[in-house]
């Protein structure tokens, strides 16, 4: 093990809530149910998009459409819908950089907009990000992926697909990592005051 | 960040973020009608112009309706700098009267950093619009962006800018940003049109700095060429002897645009006097970029005004 730099913090005191081997497995889970409740391909279905919340949203909303296509032989189309600039927050924070927005070639225009992000807390990202949803069209349903629902809701807000539910204390924090953006899969449970 | 003065000591790190966002705002308002966030909601803007101006003025209020902030324009001429208010006196009035964000233009070098001091107490920003022959920071970060988009890097490009050196601030931020994103910065002028110690300018370490007398010398080898205008109302005294002459030497005609290379791009900052430093050819172009420089200008005072006036307050 190599030795950790002078200065660094203590290790964490962390929980490892989900493996690699789990995030596959709860996202291929997730997918089964996205194709069962939304009568993917079904006639008379409305098309379905996915939106991933940058940052870790947007990796999860691809590997969801992966599973979904691997299932089903439906290639649903993927986007990015940042919501930085919707936020209620944003004087609360150091100034935030923006996410990338990419909507797919089709837009969203009466579909059926799957929106997905890796951790479900207060619910203000959601709620931005149906502000931001409104601004780029009108789509004709609205629901919400996540991979881990972790409670303390602040608003009228629940999900329709959930990876896996986490009791936490407020001042814990969940942190999801994937390989696309920190080299690795596993979803990790922080005590409070470790700065992580 | 509170202010934003000028270019010279800008953090490369903090121009670079504000570049991004307003790609980012770019990206994000490009094809929809309703081009409105929500994010300066309850903030209030007022821009303080005590000269004369279209984009700027036109940009910061555009710039701060898209974000839902609330934009009033005060203008010297209308306003009770006309009966003898001093500077001071109306920044105090226009801080006390609920302003987030003062972005000030005044014809006297340094009068965005007094105002920046008067209001050091309150939590009013102040955003520099021009002050005299000094700074005008956010016309190199839109130059600087629309350079991005035309050449996809500045580094290690060659940037001539040209003509009014002396009178324009709009080349002393760029001097500052370009050098400090590693750009190799020419300025073609008379030398009655260069200020004295402009060779000793302080520029970005990963850049440098060159005087020339030439611009047919210089045309060959520019990725870039800025034309500046001829600032005749801030001349008091022979600068050259004829506009004729001028022209001849320093204007940017069809022929001299010929020696460019392909790639090279035509930038003003406006106004432009068709005719005297660029010719009526040149400006309509494809190489020019000044309705794009227009464009960027926007979306970069959005994103100034994003980072001044959307984080939590900082500690200054």
């Amino acid at each position: 093990m190599p030795p950790r730099p002078r200065g660094a913090p203590e290790p964490a005191e962390r929980r490892e809530l989900l493996s690699a081997g789990d995030v596959a497995r709860t996202i291929a889970r997730m997918a089964h149910q996205v194709i069962e409740k939304t009568s993917l391909g079904a006639s008379g279905a409305s098309p379905v998009v996915l939106l991933g919340i940058p940052t870790r949203g947007a990796p999860l909303a691809l590997r969801l459409a992966k599973r979904v296509a691997d299932f089903s032989d439906i290639q649903v189309p993927v986007g990015a819908l940042d919501v930085t600039l919707y936020r209620d927050d944003l004087r609360r924070k150091p100034t935030r950089p923006l996410g990338q927005t990419a909507l797919p070639p089709g837009g969203i225009e009466d579909a059926l907009v799957i929106l997905v992000d890796d951790v479900l807390f207060s619910g203000r990202t959601i709620r931005a990000a149906l502000d931001a949803l409104r601004d780029v069209g009108r789509p004709r349903a609205v629901q919400l992926a996540v991979l881990v629902d972790r409670g303390h809701r602040e608003l009228p807000i629940r999900a329709d697909y959930v990876g896996k539910n986490v009791p936490t204390a407020r001042s814990e924090e969940v942190h999801v990592l994937f390989t696309e953006t920190d080299g690795r899969d596993a979803v990790l449970l922080h005590r409070a005051g470790d700065g992580a | 960040m509170k202010h934003l003065l000028g270019t010279e000591g800008l953090d490369p790190a903090t121009a670079l973020a504000i570049l991004d966002t307003a790609d980012g705002l770019k990206r994000t308002l490009l094809g929809r009608e309703v081009k409105k966030l929500p994010t300066l909601r309850g903030r209030t803007v007022i821009t303080c112009f005590y000269e004369d101006s279209t984009r700027t003025r036109v940009s910061f209020e555009i710039a701060g309706k898209w974000m839902s902030a609330d934009v009033v324009n005060v203008s010297a001429g209308g306003s009770s700098v006309k009966k003898g208010e001093s500077l001071r006196d109306t920044a105090l009035t226009l801080a006390a009267a609920g302003a987030d964000c003062v972005v000030v233009r005044h014809p006297a070098s340094g009068a965005a950093h007094r105002l920046a001091s008067w209001l050091a107490h309150t939590n009013t920003s102040v955003v520099n619009a021009g002050d005299g022959t000094h700074e005008h920071p956010t016309q190199a970060l839109l130059d600087m962006a629309t350079l991005r988009e035309r050449l996809g890097s500045v580094e290690g490009r060659r940037i001539a800018i040209v003509g009014d050196v002396l009178h324009s601030r709009v080349a002393r931020s760029n001097v500052h940003l370009l050098t400090s994103f590693g750009a190799e910065v020419v300025l073609v002028a008379p030398p009655t049109l260069l200020p004295t110690g402009v060779a000793d300018w302080p520029v970005g370490a990963a850049g440098s700095l060159r005087i020339s007398h030439q611009l047919d010398a210089e045309l060959p080898t520019a990725d870039a060429v800025m034309m500046l205008r001829v600032q005749a109302e801030r001349m008091h005294g022979g600068f050259f002897p004829s506009a004729r002459e001028y022209s001849i030497a320093y204007g940017l005609s069809e022929a001299r645009a010929a020696m460019l290379p392909d790639h090279a791009v035509v930038l003003h900052p406006g106004p432009m006097l068709r005719g005297m430093e660029i010719s009526a050819a040149v400006a309509d172009s494809p190489r020019a970029a000044i309705t794009q420089q227009v464009a960027n200008g926007v979306h970069v005072r959005m994103a100034v005004l994003y980072h001044l006036l959307a984080g939590e307050e900082d500690a200054a």
